[in-house]
């Protein structure tokens, strides 16, 4: 199953969730929003979330500078 | 009470403005709002809110100005530097606008005041530079339903939006909207700060002022609000998006 990630295609598991997508990449999700069809999900929705063919995902790093 | 005739040729830009006119005006002059942080966004967002007439401003900054400061921080001036950053603030924004009654906070904004600062105010805006800070306005915001537009930068990117969890919590669950512990609930343990790794004094220029613009919307009651939105401001590749962001029923202060 195709996903895109922050504009790049990605081959992935179908059923992965966004929590073990984003193990499998390396990104520690405390560190990040995810974004999934212009949508930022919810963190206590990621073991929920089964990612879907054709999803859009942006992984946006947080800044807390003023 | 109505505008003098001075008022009106300053104000006369908005008050052709068919989304403000007159009333926008007079709801801009009778509004309050808390600056949080007069730093790279509070600084650019407090002389946007004074210049347009907003009647009271609250300024919560407990640092001196430094001359690394200067860079971006276009509210102070080189003969600032040691001086208080409120008190600086406050002589820089009564020049520029006398209308505008400016009240000064030398300290920093904690769990134990903050809930006391925010209460006085109609709107608050939070360009801090640290989590911990963000995360007390957040609740204090949320339990006193205060209206929150919060800003944050790095490097050369920015983030907008406003939080209204606060004045919906009364509301059915599916009106609701989100506060600011639903996109970031914990503190991200890879947060870098402006000191090391930088930023553009002008994006920090475009997010402050981004955040001023934010809130004259709130008071004026016009346009489309950012609650329930967040807008990410991309300065190297000058691409601007803004997608949809929900309560998380998870949410430690508003789930």
């Amino acid at each position: 199953m195709r996903v895109t990630v922050n504009g790049e295609t990605r081959d992935v598991a179908a059923g992965l969730t966004l929590t073990a997508f984003l193990a499998s990449i390396g990104v520690d999700a405390s560190n990040v929003a995810v974004e999934r069809n212009r949508e930022i999900v919810p963190r206590s929705d990621y073991d929920a979330t089964a990612l879907r063919e054709a999803d859009q995902l942006e992984i946006v790093q947080f800044v807390g500078g003023g | 009470m109505a505008l003098t005739p001075e008022q009106l040729d300053r104000y006369a830009r908005h008050i052709v403005l068919r989304e403000l006119g007159g009333p926008g005006q007079q709801r801009l002059r009778a509004a309050s709002v808390l600056i949080v942080g007069a730093g790279g966004l509070g600084a650019p967002a407090a002389l946007y809110l004074a210049a347009a007439g907003v009647g009271r401003l609250g300024l919560v900054d407990h640092d001196a100005v430094a001359l690394s400061n200067l860079q971006r921080q276009v509210l102070f001036r080189t003969s600032d530097v040691g001086r208080a950053k409120v008190d600086a603030a406050a002589d820089a924004l009564a020049d520029l606008n006398p209308d505008v009654g400016v009240e000064v906070i030398l300290d920093r904004l904690t769990d134990a005041d903050a809930r006391g600062r925010v209460a006085g105010f109609d709107l608050v805006l939070d360009g801090t530079d640290d989590f911990a800070t963000r995360y007390a306005v957040n609740a204090a915001c949320h339990a006193e339903a205060k209206p929150l537009v919060s800003g944050a930068v790095g490097r050369w990117d920015g983030q907008v939006a406003t939080f209204k969890s606060g004045p919906t919590k009364r509301l059915p669950k599916a009106e609701r909207l989100p506060c600011y512990r639903c996109l970031v609930p914990e503190i991200p343990p890879q947060a870098e700060t402006c000191a090391r790794v930088g930023v553009v004094g002008a994006l920090t220029g475009v997010i402050g002022s981004l955040m001023a613009l934010e809130a004259i919307k709130e008071i004026a009651h016009v346009g489309d609000s950012l609650a329930g939105r967040l807008l990410l401001y991309d300065g190297l590749a000058a691409e601007a998006r803004t997608v949809a962001l929900r309560p998380d029923p998870g949410c430690p202060v508003c789930g």
